[in-house]
């Protein structure tokens, strides 16, 4: 651009104005927007306030969609770890099964035999199915009864038969039939011929993996199929993504259910207990004096109460009738015992507050108590209230857990986490989805509180403020 | 000192005090008697057991007797274990809780101390990342999982040896209580471990620690001496309360262990309204968190000469 470019006239107008380039300073922010802003930067806290709105969605729309009964067994799938969803063949209601008796066979032996034969021709009769497996075998000469075994592990000779399942006392009978607890996996059956007081030293062993299956009436009772279902039809069984506990209730639904009162003691007992000792605190802190001594004295008193004495006894000391699950009395005994650490946190606030320059600025300008309280003290004690609130939250969660686990807290059969993890505990070895999955769920609640509080300390500490500024 | 120290226990005896009051009330509060669960078919039975016990007479005259046996260091009889003095399942029991819990302490002191600092000195890089995550873990992850995963590892350890390298529960030697304290201590080396990092952080930017860099001392020196000793001063003050919390509190560890230890004494008399052993165990447990509140205070003071003053 030149400067030699003729001037005109409107060169000497006033430049057009605008709002923003009078602007000297930044927008100003509240202490709140501040704090908000650099919540949003910590990608931790962040994502922990997701995890506990996700949670809190599992537990209030949760049941809506998975509508399960907490409650009902399937006792087709009892400890079931979880799996895709499975099938089941319809059989026919159960016929009582006559083992086959062989009529041109003695069923005693003449004399005590010094040896026997192996079974031989030991076969399955009809479908091995889950309801029943039928086993066959041609008689053994001189046998006076025949011992029948079951194992899941293959036997090594004589070693390992597994559960014994039937002794018969005749030689002439040769069926048997299987109706124990079975399930879709291989089984190997075992039989020993006997002179009818003495097992031998022979066996004969065969695999058989019975398919799932269920009669026709438990599946019309079940709301799986209807009355109109043929036998050998294959319908789905109840579907259970978290698999079933050991009395063959759907975990996810428990785990919906008992969200309901692990988080409402979780959330509701330090949201009480926490307002209580923010009024106490408070209180105690703006009086100070005799009343600020006798009121902390109380409050030191009701800490030193040995814990798990004390919640015990107001559980016993409400009465907890039959069927009542116990979740009341322990909201009450939570408020009951944790307030004072609130209160001597927000007393301690309250007293530093109150000595501040702005507080006796806003006196000297005529402000009264109750505009200094809710205008100045209060909001600065916020703070550090939301962060005592956050870290209560799993301290009250774990609290739930630890009663419930030694079977002081919820009583079944309304689930709670804990309560869930006491019985988890007990099949660990054996089916550790059982502990897995309510242990799992705690330590993902806690550990969202506790980032968000970790969060929440760092953007509401007012050094913090001014250092990365 | 010696004033200081007088009257700190003095308001430590009047607070124990004030705990046995309120317990001896809140535990006769309660519907039903520890006779509920005795074979007293007959009135009469009932009658003489009562007698014996001192129950037949008016409450406040029980709270008198109960008071004066208390000042002479005698708990009584247990209701439920015949001929057993609470005094007896005290010294029985709590020696064990007092081990496991003195260890685990020790491992969740000396663990948090060492974690904290090193997260400290590798600050955001790779050390203090994972650290930090298992410390998450540590405080998230509840304590009777920790107990049941540790007794899985045991399990599992062993078969894969062939033989018995830990025993999986029980008590008796100094193996039996390797595991179970190392369980116990976790949650609390998690905790100390972010108090440490926090606090060696905070102790980072102050004026001694560059005074100390401008004289010229040595860098394990200003490590050792002025920054780790200022900031350990944070931790010692929650170990107090966290020493009687972990010898008092480790009864799922004492459960999942099969460990012979007082909490379960303590819970299995609540359960049964055992009213001597409750009493028992109670001001024992409340003299032992006052006592140990007031010696970290006091250890405190020889760390700390500041707090001396007071």
């Amino acid at each position: 651009m030149s400067l030699e470019r003729p001037l005109t006239e409107p060169d000497f107008s006033p430049a057009p104005g605008s709002a923003a380039a009078e602007q000297l300073t930044r927008p100003s922010l509240s202490f709140w927007q501040d704090a908000w802003r650099r919540l949003k930067s910590n990608t931790r806290a962040i994502i922990s306030l997701y995890l506990i709105i996700g949670l809190a969605f599992f537990t209030l729309a949760g049941p809506l969609l998975w509508t399960q009964d907490p409650a009902a067994q399937d006792l087709d799938q009892i400890s079931q770890a979880p799996a895709l969803p499975k099938t089941a063949r319809l059989v026919a209601d159960y016929q009582p099964f006559t083992a086959p008796i062989v009529a041109d066979h003695p069923s005693e032996p003449e004399d005590y035999p010094d040896e026997l034969a192996a079974v031989a021709e030991l076969s399955v009769l009809g479908a091995a199915t889950t309801q029943s497996v039928k086993l066959i075998w041609a008689p053994v000469d001189q046998a006076g009864g025949y011992s029948i075994y079951r194992s899941e592990r293959k036997p090594e000779g004589l070693l390992g038969l597994g559960l014994p399942l039937e002794t018969v006392n005749a030689g002439n009978i040769v069926g048997f039939e299987d109706r124990l607890n079975l399930k879709s996996q291989p089984y190997y059956y075992s039989i020993v011929p006997t002179d009818g007081f003495d097992e031998f030293d022979v066996v004969t062993t065969i695999k058989v993996e019975p398919e799932q299956s269920i009669t026709i009436s438990q599946a019309v009772l079940q709301g799986l199929a209807t009355p109109d279902d043929l036998p050998g039809q294959v319908i789905p069984l109840a579907f259970h993504p978290f698999g079933t506990d050991y009395l063959g209730r759907d975990i996810l639904a428990r785990l919906m259910q008992g969200a309901r009162v692990s988080l409402f003691i979780g959330v509701v007992a330090p949201l009480i207990y926490v307002l209580f000792g923010v009024f106490y605190g408070g209180f105690a802190g703006y009086l100070g004096g005799k009343i600020d001594q006798i009121l902390m004295r109380f409050a030191d008193f009701v800490v030193a109460l040995p814990f798990l004495l004390f919640m015990i006894l107001f559980k016993i000391a409400f009465g907890i009738g039959p069927g009542e699950s116990g979740v009341m009395p322990m909201l009450v005994a939570l408020i009951l015992l944790l307030w004072p650490a609130t209160a001597r946190l927000v007393r301690g606030q309250v007293l530093k507050i109150r000595e501040q320059g702005y507080i006796e600025a806003a006196r000297l300008l005529g402000g009264g108590s109750s505009y200094l309280i809710l205008r100045h003290i209060i909001p600065n004690t916020m703070g550090v209230i939301l962060v005592t609130l956050t870290f209560a939250v799993p301290s009250a969660i774990f609290t739930e857990a630890f009663l419930s686990f030694i079977g002081m807290g919820v009583a079944p059969p309304t689930p709670s986490w804990g309560s869930m993890c006491n019985e988890g505990v007990k099949t660990m070895l054996s089916h550790p989805h059982e502990l897995f999955f309510p242990a799992l769920f705690i330590s993902i609640t806690v550990l969202a509180f506790n980032l968000l509080g970790d969060g929440l300390t760092e953007a509401l500490d007012s050094k913090m403020r001014t250092r990365d500024q | 000192m010696l004033r200081y120290t007088l009257g700190r226990l003095l308001s430590g005896v009047i607070t124990v005090w004030f705990i046995a009051t309120a317990t001896f009330l809140a535990m006769h509060a309660v519907p039903g008697d520890p006779l509920m669960n005795e074979k007293a078919t007959t009135p009469e039975i009932r009658q003489n057991l009562s007698k014996k016990y001192g129950l037949d007479r008016p409450l406040p005259e029980q709270y008198v007797i109960f008071l004066s046996n208390m000042a002479q260091g005698d708990f009584g009889l247990s209701f439920t274990q015949q001929n057993r003095r609470v005094n007896d399942i005290i010294r029985d029991h709590f020696p064990v809780s007092a081990a496991l819990g003195v260890l685990a302490i020790a491992f969740a002191a000396a663990g948090g101390i060492l974690w904290g600092a090193l997260t400290a000195l590798y600050r955001n890089r790779l050390p203090d990342v994972i650290i930090m995550f298992l410390v998450i873990l540590g405080i998230s992850v509840p304590s009777f999982v920790f107990a049941a995963l540790g007794q899985l590892a045991l399990v599992n350890l062993n078969q894969w040896s062939g033989t018995s390298i830990l025993p999986v529960a029980g008590w008796g030697t100094l193996s039996h209580m390797l595991v179970p304290s190392l369980v116990l201590g976790l949650g609390t080396m998690a905790l100390l471990t972010r108090l440490m990092r926090s606090s060696m952080l905070e102790v980072v930017n102050e004026d001694y620690i560059k005074t100390a860099k401008a004289k010229g001392l040595s860098a394990p020196r200003i490590f050792f001496k002025h920054q780790l000793r200022n900031a350990i001063l944070p931790v010692i003050t929650v170990l107090g309360p966290q020493i009687a919390a972990i010898t008092t509190g480790g009864f799922v560890v004492e459960l999942v262990f099969a460990i012979p230890g007082l909490g379960r004494y303590f819970v299995q008399a609540v359960q049964q309204l055992d009213y001597t052993v409750i009493m028992g165990t109670t001001v024992f447990y409340g003299a032992f968190l006052v006592l140990m509140v007031i010696i970290v205070d006091i250890i405190y003071g020889f760390i700390d000469p500041r707090v001396r003053l007071k």
